[in-house]
């Protein structure tokens, strides 16, 4: 242990404690910028510089571990003096139009300089003004405000092993992009959003649709219903200053109402319907002898880096459709009709914690009449949180509604699809119900829940031993993939989700997402599958409705029609 | 000549600085393309970007051809208050050209550097390799018509 004086009071920590985390333990609070927990410690901005007696230069409390006998002054004149400057220096080279930003007063650099007590700019602007990358329909990227802390290249590199953002150039001249200043739609970007997730000011943010739902809201000629994905109800909470772990559905749901949405449906439902489609196509794959493993295909980033990184990989992917897509074809299909609606009258919006659906919704693939999207626009959570803000509603106070039927009868198994490994646990409680046709003694599948990077499970399928895998995050799926590649992979089904966490944590959820975040939405999302009646998507009793009435049965010609899709090896 | 260099290193993030500067060192104009960097980005399984951050940060490493001699002077502060100003003025005047360019002739390239080190000998410039220090516009115009002379 070692002992040291933080602004006169003794702290105790651990050897190897920085002192960002020392100060952490007296509740002394050190402001920073690059800094992110779970993230590397990079010391680009110097904003948590502290004075300690007898050193000469200041130093930056995330990056400098403690030493026996330290006395550190996280306030003195000379450290206020300093970070004051420091944030002019930023703010000078910073599009500071703070009114007309998105991340008005929800944006780091403003809280700091407003708890700096900057009221003006000794320093002139230097900003030279560079163009937007908008070419994309799931990421602005905004270079104007950009404060070079290198959140954003972290992430990407090591978090997700993508690596498309990086510094160029160097000292004033830096700047952060992809290679050649190009688009992010040039590149091997699989639009996870992470960066965005991470940006501490609103230089990378998901591109805006609520002036397009809006419109859709407002027009009478339009049915606009939404589906909304299993994360967003454990996450939304947080957009309402709620804290993280928060279950809304009830009131996520009367939100929805008051914005206007002539029905609210649940994504849950069609999350139910791929595992019904999915684990009929694995339980034929291990049958037939088809490829295996074989891989989720719900995850849009994922299904990104297959096509870019692993064309090799493209028949192991399953065929099925990602939840979100299976409802907007279903929607614009069986929904129209049994309404009596005009599919091109229907408006179809989805909820989604999620960059990449934007990306996913605009395939071309992605639509039935080969003309118009199925699902006609995607909002992130934070985009919903706004415009439940924008509508001036207590969310508070609204009262509980249920999702409308029928695509709001939903199962636990569906739910679970929101967190890491929710997909595997999900299959497996129907795969090995129809393959062994006797019910699970246990129905919770613990091994390929939580937080580890990669996980494995061996069941039982009708005598078999079968093994599977989960991997988050890209840097993690690729570690799967590659074994997949060279032959050496042991398993017959693999998940995958693209961001940390899985859907909870995915790039277009409520800013300030950590791993202990991560951990309070994932056990929300477990609360909200053993609060269900129905846990298995075999007993959903409108799945086996929908089956009888319309599609048949699982893979039928119709099912691959609408539910199932394919992919193609394509350069960025 | 690019792939006999490539084989030589182990396929390595580790490997990039020593690949650039063993290659462009051999290139007569010693600038490294997009498609080499594609190339090394390849071989050694980094992004191309990783790559271009590298060639960027560096001012040893060109994206542009340049001359037989590389002129490079400092751009950092100490030069800056210590007369740079009118050392890099005679460059461009004898030189006929600007920061960042190449003569016709291309004997020359005149670009900037990060701090050489030489900040008690400010204002510096390195040609080849070669540090200069306590440069005046009458030493720099010795130095390069030693330099015209010799070629």
């Amino acid at each position: 242990m070692v002992n040291i004086k933080i602004n006169n009071t003794d702290v105790t920590v651990e050897e190897g404690t920085t002192i960002l985390d020392a100060a952490k333990t007296k509740n002394i609070k050190i402001p920073t910028l690059c800094y992110y927990p779970d993230l590397d410690i990079k010391s680009d901005c110097r904003i948590c510089t502290v004075e300690i007696a007898g050193e000469k230069g200041l130093v930056t409390a995330c990056s400098t571990p403690v030493r026996e006998g330290m006395e550190i002054k996280t306030n003195s004149p000379r450290v206020l003096n300093a970070r004051k400057t420091i944030t002019e220096l930023m703010l000078a080279n910073h599009d500071a139009n703070c009114t007309a930003c998105e991340k008005n007063m929800n944006c780091e650099l403003q809280t700091l300089a407003n708890t700096l007590g900057i009221d003006e700019n000794r320093f002139e602007s230097v900003l030279e003004m560079q163009e937007l990358d908008t070419a994309n329909t799931s990421i602005t990227r905004n270079p104007n405000r950009c404060i070079k802390c290198g959140r954003c290249v972290d992430v990407c590199k090591n978090v997700q092993g993508i690596n498309v953002l990086e510094s160029m150039n160097r000292s004033h001249e830096m700047v952060i992009s992809p290679k050649y200043g190009k688009y992010l739609s040039d590149e091997d970007c699989t639009f996870c959003g992470q960066c965005s997730s991470v940006c501490p000011v609103a230089s990378i943010t998901e591109k805006d649709e609520t002036d397009i739902v809006w419109n859709a809201l407002d027009d009478d000629k339009k049915h606009v219903i939404v589906q909304v994905a299993p994360a967003v109800r454990v996450s939304l909470g947080e957009e309402m200053g709620q804290k993280p772990g928060s279950i809304v559905t009830e009131k996520m749901v009367a939100a929805l109402k008051q914005l206007g949405f002539d029905r609210v449906f649940d994504t849950d439902f069609t999350a139910d319907l791929t595992i019904i489609e999915e684990g009929n196509e694995l339980i034929e794959r291990i049958k037939t002898g088809g490829k295996l493993p074989m891989m989720t295909s719900c995850c849009p980033g994922w299904i990104s880096l297959v096509e870019q990184k692993y064309p090799d990989l493209i028949d192991n992917i399953s065929s099925c459709k990602s939840p979100q897509q299976m409802f907007g074809a279903l929607a614009k299909t069986y929904y129209a009709k049994k309404q009596n609606i005009d599919p091109k009258d229907l408006f179809v919006v989805s909820i989604m914690p999620c960059t990449a659906k934007k990306y996913e919704a605009a395939r071309e693939e992605m639509s039935v009449d080969g003309k118009n999207q199925d699902v006609d626009a995607v909002l992130t959570t934070r985009e919903l949180g706004k415009m439940v803000r924008q509508m001036g509603i207590n969310f508070d106070q609204l009262d509980k509604v249920e999702f409308d039927d029928p695509f709001g009868i939903t199962s636990g198994a569906g739910a679970i699809f929101g967190a890491t490994g929710g997909v595997m646990e999900a299959a497996l409680r129907t795969v090995s119900e129809v393959v062994n046709e006797k019910p699970l003694e246990k129905l919770d599948f613990e091994t390929v829940r939580g937080l580890e990077g990669i996980k494995e499970a061996e069941v039982d399928l009708g005598g078999q031993k079968v093994k599977v895998a989960v991997a988050h995050s890209l840097s993690k799926a690729k570690t799967l993939a590659d074994q997949v590649k060279d032959g050496t992979s042991p398993y017959a089904f693999i998940e995958v989700m693209t961001c940390p966490g899985g859907c909870i944590g995915g790039g277009g959820q409520p800013y300030n997402t950590t791993n202990a975040v991560r951990e309070e939405r994932i056990r929300a999302t477990y609360q909200v599958d053993s609060d269900m009646k129905i846990r298995k998507s075999h007993e959903n009793p409108v799945i086996n409705k929908l089956y009888d009435d319309y599609l048949k049965k699982p893979l039928s010609d119709l099912s691959h029609d609408l539910l199932h899709t394919h992919y193609r090896k394509r350069n960025a | 000549m690019l792939e006999e260099i490539l084989k030589k290193y182990p396929q390595h993030e580790d490997s990039l600085i020593e690949i650039l500067l063993e290659y462009q060192n051999k290139k007569t104009k010693r600038f490294i393309t997009e498609e080499e960097i594609a190339q090394i980005s390849n071989y050694l399984g980094v992004t191309e970007s990783k790559v271009c951050s590298v060639v960027s940060f560096y001012t040893f490493f060109s994206t542009e051809p340049r001359g037989k001699h590389i002129i490079q002077i400092c751009k950092d502060v100490p030069c800056y208050v210590n007369g740079r100003g009118n050392v890099l003025k005679t460059l461009e005047q004898l030189l006929n050209i600007r920061i960042g360019e190449t003569t016709k002739d291309e004997k020359f390239t005149l670009e900037y550097t990060s701090c050489l080190g030489n900040c008690d000998g400010a204002p510096a410039m390195r040609i080849d390799g070669k540090t200069f220090t306590n440069l005046n516009p009458n030493k720099v115009k010795a130095i390069i018509s030693e330099y015209r002379g010799v070629n």
